[in-house]
């Protein structure tokens, strides 16, 4: 009865979204406020539907109710509680069900937040809202009904796969959509910009913060998506350039750009048609990477489905939800008139460096993804494009992006003086220099481009910790003046500082992987394996229960120079429904480097293999993710986004307007 | 500077970017694009030295080995007609067994081993790799995936 109550919500949902997507835009275009207004309800209205048809298939999961085909295919009585709920989201049809529970959630708060916004511009926006809404819920009705019923039920479910049983992974698909379907705001500003051929700095303040929410949330999901795959696949690896991984990636990158080229629009008027441009792709990028993700054409972990069915349907509403607004983008792009001049060497020149090296590498990533589904759609040879083509052709592209990072904020608006950034910068250049010379001279082995990649991050971290000394001009002699600069400067500047600061730990991260060792030993309990300095000894081997597993669990003593450093416990686990094993990796971090290991088989005379890794600066790679979305939330909340700013700001323009 | 000097700048800025890009992609291809073979395909056509490659297939039943140093472990992959063997050093992922589609990646051996340096078994719902289902229909051993692959092709 509830699973039935969750279908009818679905379907409710739907009308409104077919209403949304129809009345307030003709109420838009007759100027009629009443329809207008119709949007913000039907969008509340909408989230309320979808958020029961949620909670009703979450019941279904945690009350195990086998009546229901998804919660058989998925789950079983015996998985604990925490995978019960995860399991909603961890297989297609719960999947679509969360994306959808997201893009209402984000067009509600657009009707909620929204109220400063001119009502036309919300009324657009939200239809386009709808009509996304509207598509997807057909798809979800139509090829993925999450409530399809099973009759007569099994007495017990398949189970859910144990490598997705883990809480990195459960938290991993909420923030991914966030992030994916967050851009969805940005992208029906865009379209609601085109329809009214407007695009003005006010418009520019209203779109950056959603772009900023959905970038964050983006950020955050791809570093979570990584680190399971580090410390869950067993082989020590954080990144795959895997088409999965990179169909998330793609919507970062061009987002990135977004987020700088949405700057310029509000603060000099210009690279109206540019932002808008990006804005309609970076949406397209996260449909293309759920299509890529969800229609099964991959191969991977995340490919729950293999229907063609669903793959056409995702196609279709590809075509409509990309080629619509490009179409549209053709015909009124060229009547946007272009604002402020610049000289090529200034903070705009700078962005549009930014946007164009993001973009470009978006380009070769998208390539090297789809290549080889294109050469095997057309019945040619069947190719893997890997780690090699993206070392060479994505790293390349980033690498004068990032020497840029620490010019773009010491550039002027119009005409910036490259000259003077480059005098601000020589204690960045000073310290980048001693990192590479210092990191030649000590550390053994010699590793060029990972010296250099240090190098790049003490560039970045010093160059941007220079540009905020000199704003509060720290050195000028520091005093109570001092505090009070820093405490006027503008949150969105703080964003921005910790935002690149981020970008450097990140480069360190991986640049001082170049460093990791490795070491497979075949070893008797009680022997031991050296790795680094330190000494790893395995104690002992033993067989124990989990709640819907059996696993034999390692107990490796490690040392250094004979002080003990830590205990660990490494995992093999079977998996008693799915008849499978997973590996359970131990790792010891002290933020510095990582000690790895992974229990395996041995070879049958009770002997274990341990696999270990030494990975120096590891964890640096997903805490600099983390500081980049804290640069982006502190960003957020600049008091230029609340809510009476931009009231002011309304009413600023509608004058601005007036005047024209 | 004027608008359309401005707008010719970045036009040349965004070719050269352009340019840049294809040229590094078209190198990157030239040398680092990874062919997927099946036993049969790799007997019928060989494969050049030293080229890396993909193989995929079943591994044999009763086929693996392991080598004195305990790392080592030999084993053969077969789609049925023809086999390949293959050595590998390392630590076999959690999905490895006799009778299960794997993709080795490596080179051919001049001796005829192919020597993997990374054997993927996939995680896949269906446990097996896409590449070695469709060799494996090609060379008419495609048995089918058990009664979950049976019911969802009925009508």
């Amino acid at each position: 009865m509830i699973a039935e109550l969750g279908h009818f919500a679905l379907a409710l949902a739907l009308v409104l979204a077919v209403v949304q997507s129809v009345v307030p835009l003709y109420g838009a275009a007759r100027g009629e406020p009443a329809l207008m207004a119709l949007g913000g309800s039907t969008a509340i209205g909408q989230f309320a539907l979808v958020a029961l048809a949620f909670a009703a298939l979450a019941h279904a999961y945690v009350t195990s109710d086998f009546s229901l085909a998804t919660v058989v295919e998925n789950s079983h009585s015996t998985k604990p509680l925490l995978y019960k709920i995860t399991g909603v989201w961890s297989n297609h049809e719960g999947s679509m069900l969360l994306w959808v529970l997201i893009l209402t959630l984000f067009g509600a708060a657009v009707a909620w937040f929204g109220t400063a916004l001119p009502p036309d511009l919300r009324a657009r926006v939200l239809a386009v809202q709808g009509m996304i809404g509207a598509g997807f819920f057909a798809f979800i009705l139509f090829t993925s009904n999450p409530f399809l019923r099973l009759s007569p039920a099994p007495p017990d479910g398949n189970g859910m796969n144990p490598i997705l049983q883990d809480l990195g992974l459960a938290i991993h698909p909420p923030f991914l959509y966030l992030g994916y379907v967050g851009f969805s705001v940005s992208f029906s500003f865009a379209v609601a910009a085109l329809i009214e051929g407007r695009v003005d700095a006010a418009w520019a303040r209203w779109v950056r913060p959603w772009t900023l929410a959905a970038w964050c949330a983006l950020t955050v999901g791809i570093a979570l998506g990584s680190w399971w795959a580090y410390y869950t696949l067993g082989w020590g690896g954080w990144w795959y350039w895997d088409p999965v991984e990179n169909a998330s990636f793609m919507p970062w990158l061009v987002g990135t750009a977004l987020l700088h080229s949405a700057i310029v629009v509000e603060k000099r008027d210009a690279l109206k048609t540019w932002t808008i441009l990006l804005a309609i792709v970076t949406f397209a990028l996260s449909l293309i990477g759920t299509f890529l993700v969800r229609s099964g054409v991959l191969t991977s972990v995340h490919a729950f489905a293999v229907d063609p069915a669903r793959g056409l349907f995702i196609l279709l509403l590809l075509l409509i939800a990309i080629g619509g607004p490009l179409i549209l983008y053709a015909v009124r792009a060229p009547s946007l008139k272009g604002g402020g001049l610049f000289a090529p060497i200034s903070r705009e020149g700078a962005l549009v460096l930014n946007n164009l090296l993001l973009a470009t590498g978006a380009l070769t990533v998208f390539i090297g993804t789809l290549y080889p589904l294109f050469l095997d759609a057309m019945g040619g040879d069947k190719v893997s494009v890997g780690f090699p083509f993206f070392n060479r052709t994505f790293v390349p592209l980033m690498a004068p992006l990032l020497i840029a990072i620490p010019f773009g904020p010491l550039l002027g608006w119009k005409r910036g003086d490259l000259l003077a950034a480059g005098q601000r910068l020589i204690a960045a250049a000073a310290a980048a220099i001693a990192v590479v010379l210092a990191v030649l001279l000590l550390v053994r082995p010699a590793e060029v481009l990972a010296a250099l990649g240090l190098g790049l991050a003490a560039w970045i971290g010093v160059g941007c910790l220079a540009e905020w000394a000199d704003r509060v001009q720290l050195l000028r002699g520091f005093g109570r003046d001092t505090l009070a600069r820093a405490r006027r400067l503008p949150r969105s500047a703080y964003g921005m500082t910790l935002a690149h600061l981020g970008v450097a730990v990140t480069i360190a991260g991986i640049a001082a992987s170049a460093w990791e060792s490795e070491r497979i030993e075949l070893v008797h309990p009680g022997e031991s394996v050296s790795i680094a300095g330190y000494d790893l000894r395995l104690d002992n081997v033993e067989r124990i229960q989990g709640p819907n597993y059996t696993a034999d669990r390692g107990t490796v003593t490690v040392t250094r120079r004979g002080s003990p450093v830590a205990v660990m416990h490494p995992e093999k686990r079977f998996f008693t429904v799915q008849q499978m094993a997973t590996t359970f990796t131990a790792i010891d971090t002290d933020l510095l480097s990582d000690l790895y290991v992974v229990l395996a088989d041995g070879d049958g005379n009770s002997t274990w293999t341990l696999r270990i890794y030494e990975k120096p600066l590891v964890p640096w790679i997903w805490l600099g993710c983390g500081v980049m979305a804290l640069g982006g939330l502190m960003s957020l909340s600049d008091r230029r986004w609340r809510v009476g700013a931009a009231v002011r700001r309304t009413r600023a323009a509608a004058g601005a307007a007036a005047d024209d | 500077m004027t608008r359309k000097r401005k707008r010719l700048l970045v036009v040349l800025l965004s070719l050269g970017l352009l340019g840049t890009a294809s040229a590094l992609v078209l190198l990157a291809f030239n040398d680092n694009l990874v062919f997927f073979m099946s036993p049969s395909d790799l007997a019928a056509k060989g494969a050049p030295e030293t080229r890396r490659l993909r193989l995929g297939g079943l591994v044999e039943t009763g086929s693996v080995s392991r080598e004195a140093d305990g790392r080592t472990i030999d084993f053969k992959i077969t789609d049925g007609s023809k086999d390949v063997a293959v050595v590998f050093s390392g630590v076999l992922p959690d999905l490895f067994r006799e009778g299960q589609g794997v993709v080795v990646e490596g080179a051919l051996g001049r001796n005829g081993v192919f020597k993997a340096d990374t054997v993927l078994a996939k995680h896949d719902e269906r446990y097996m790799p896409k590449e070695v289902v469709d060799a494996l229909k090609q060379s008419g051993h495609w048995q089918g995936e058990g009664p979950a692959a049976s019911t969802a092709a009925k009508p």
